[in-house]
């Protein structure tokens, strides 16, 4: 089953484009890992993916749910915001910078948007948002605002607020970029117990050995286009296109 | 003059104080909520020509696209902030008073001046709270609007849930001086010879011939605004818990 098929995603800004031409699809359990260059394009069709930003052609589809669909010319076509609203609940995004809510303790922060959004009973959220802070570590901090805790600790309570709406799929967007190498360990060792437990997942990252050991598939971006994907190992230590060989040469210096 | 003239002084001044109360209130129970409808309006972005600007939004240059980016509702939030706070009070409020008789040839009752001056201070303070709020509101980082937009947030609860408690916070300081400056402002009810304390102070002063009546009721305002601010003060504590 594929929880999620782009195809053919076109994307301009202004007269430069951003994306050209891209498709892939992500199948149930699988990670994904999405490097390159900056001003790839990486983050921005991850932004398309969540619809934080729209596509100019192609499809978004999550588990056969259309999010857009090409006209006869290529040109996407949005669903309305309540069916928009309905697929948003199949995935969840991990921000680089967290963007957890300052007014709220770590516990609202998680079960607010189960309760609000995807109206389930409280006792069942609460408990399961105990169960998740307890795996990342953090039950102690359930009363805690976000400003009080740590970077590390804040986008751990940012993957729980995502997992909390039990999504298909997850997406991670340079989710160790604002950290310092130091908490950069913790995040990672949270994103593979979540790969070791099949969670489907998208990961931008600059993290190489990471995206090596974490995912089934690597995809390699630079201007706006796929230039090369595959096999972790294959795209990583054996890469075929020059490009991938000149951005990850200077990765291993 | 003797300690119980004093007294009557201070007393008619309370009396004139509640007149004063009542208005300030009031005034800022249709304010603050009317503030945040034009701030609302002042940021809409609705564009009704918007068809006409061609695909390519960034080629389009002159007279169609003035047209196709003009937001009407934005453009008349902008003129009612720009008009009352171009103008001054005392004038908006003589406006509102005899604008009825002048202009529609309307004639209301006595107790339309209490209204006027209601309308009067509500519109003018609308206006500055509408800024308060906007500035407040852009402040909110756009980070997060797109996590609540991903976690499925429409656009009520996002308002409501994310961003106005948290605007609330950041705008406390500048209500709270605009707060302090609607009890001065207060005084300007005279100009419609509504009896409030600082009318009441001047007609005192004016009869006894002394300028106690007006000292009096400076020191009035002043607890007044000692008051409001210690109150805004606990306030802006009471949001402390979070940055």
């Amino acid at each position: 089953m594929k929880v999620l098929e782009i195809n053919h995603c076109n994307k301009k800004f202004g007269d430069n484009e951003v994306l050209k031409d891209i498709s892939l699809s992500v199948s149930e359990g699988q990670v994904v890992s999405i490097i390159g260059p900056s001003g790839s394009g990486k983050s921005t069709l991850l932004r398309c993916a969540t619809l934080l930003e729209t596509m100019d052609g192609g499809d978004l589809i999550y588990l056969g749910n259309h999010a857009t669909k090409a006209d006869g010319t290529g040109k996407s076509i949005y669903s309305d915001d309540n069916k928009l609203r309905e697929i948003k609940k199949h995935f969840g995004l991990v921000f680089q910078n967290f963007n957890l809510f300052p007014h709220y303790s770590v516990m609202r922060n998680i079960t607010e948007p189960p309760i609000l959004i995807g109206k389930r009973p409280k006792d069942e959220v609460y408990a399961e948002a105990r169960e998740l802070l307890a795996k990342m570590g953090l039950s102690d901090k359930e009363d805690a605002y976000p400003h009080q805790l740590s970077g590390g600790q804040q986008q751990r309570v940012s993957i729980a607020r995502a997992l909390a709406m039990k999504p298909e799929i997850l997406f991670f967007d340079e989710p160790t970029s604002a950290l310092d190498p130091e908490l950069t360990g913790e995040i990672l060792k949270v994103i593979k117990d979540l790969a070791a437990e099949h969670m489907t997942m998208v990961i931008v990252t600059h993290e190489m050995s990471f995206a090596r050991d974490v995912s089934n598939h690597i995809i390699f971006m630079d201007g706006g286009v796929i230039v090369e994907e595959g096999a972790p190992e294959e795209v990583i230590n054996n890469p075929k296109q020059e490009r991938t060989k000149a951005f990850l040469g200077r990765f291993q210096q | 003059m003797d300690i119980a003239e004093y007294l009557s002084i201070i007393q008619q001044l309370a009396g004139g104080m509640l007149a004063t109360l009542f208005i300030f209130v009031l005034t800022l129970v249709f304010s603050m909520p009317l503030g945040l409808l034009v701030a609302f309006g002042r940021m809409s972005k609705w564009a009704p020509f918007a068809f006409l600007l061609p695909e390519d939004k960034f080629q389009e240059k002159g007279l169609r696209k003035w047209i196709g980016n003009f937001k009407p509702i934005q453009f008349l939030a902008k003129v009612y902030i720009s008009i009352l706070r171009g103008t001054p009070l005392m004038l908006q409020l003589l406006v509102v008073y005899f604008a009825p008789y002048y202009i529609f040839g309307v004639t209301l009752s006595k107790s339309y001046r209490f209204m006027a001056v209601l309308i009067g201070f509500s519109v003018n303070y609308a206006a500055y709270f509408a800024e308060i709020y906007r500035s407040g509101i852009e402040s909110i980082p756009v980070g997060q609007y797109e996590a609540a937009s991903v976690l499925g947030y429409n656009k009520y609860q996002t308002f409501f849930k994310i961003v106005f408690p948290q605007m609330v916070k950041r705008i406390l300081p500048p209500v709270t001086n605009e707060i302090i400056t609607l009890v001065k402002d207060t005084a300007m009810a005279f100009v419609l010879n509504y009896t409030e304390m600082f009318t009441l102070a001047k007609q005192i002063a004016a009869a006894k011939t002394t300028i106690i009546p007006l000292f009096i009721a400076g020191v009035f305002y002043f607890i007044f605004n000692w008051v409001v601010a210690y109150v805004m003060e606990r306030v802006e504590k009471s949001l402390s818990y979070y940055r």
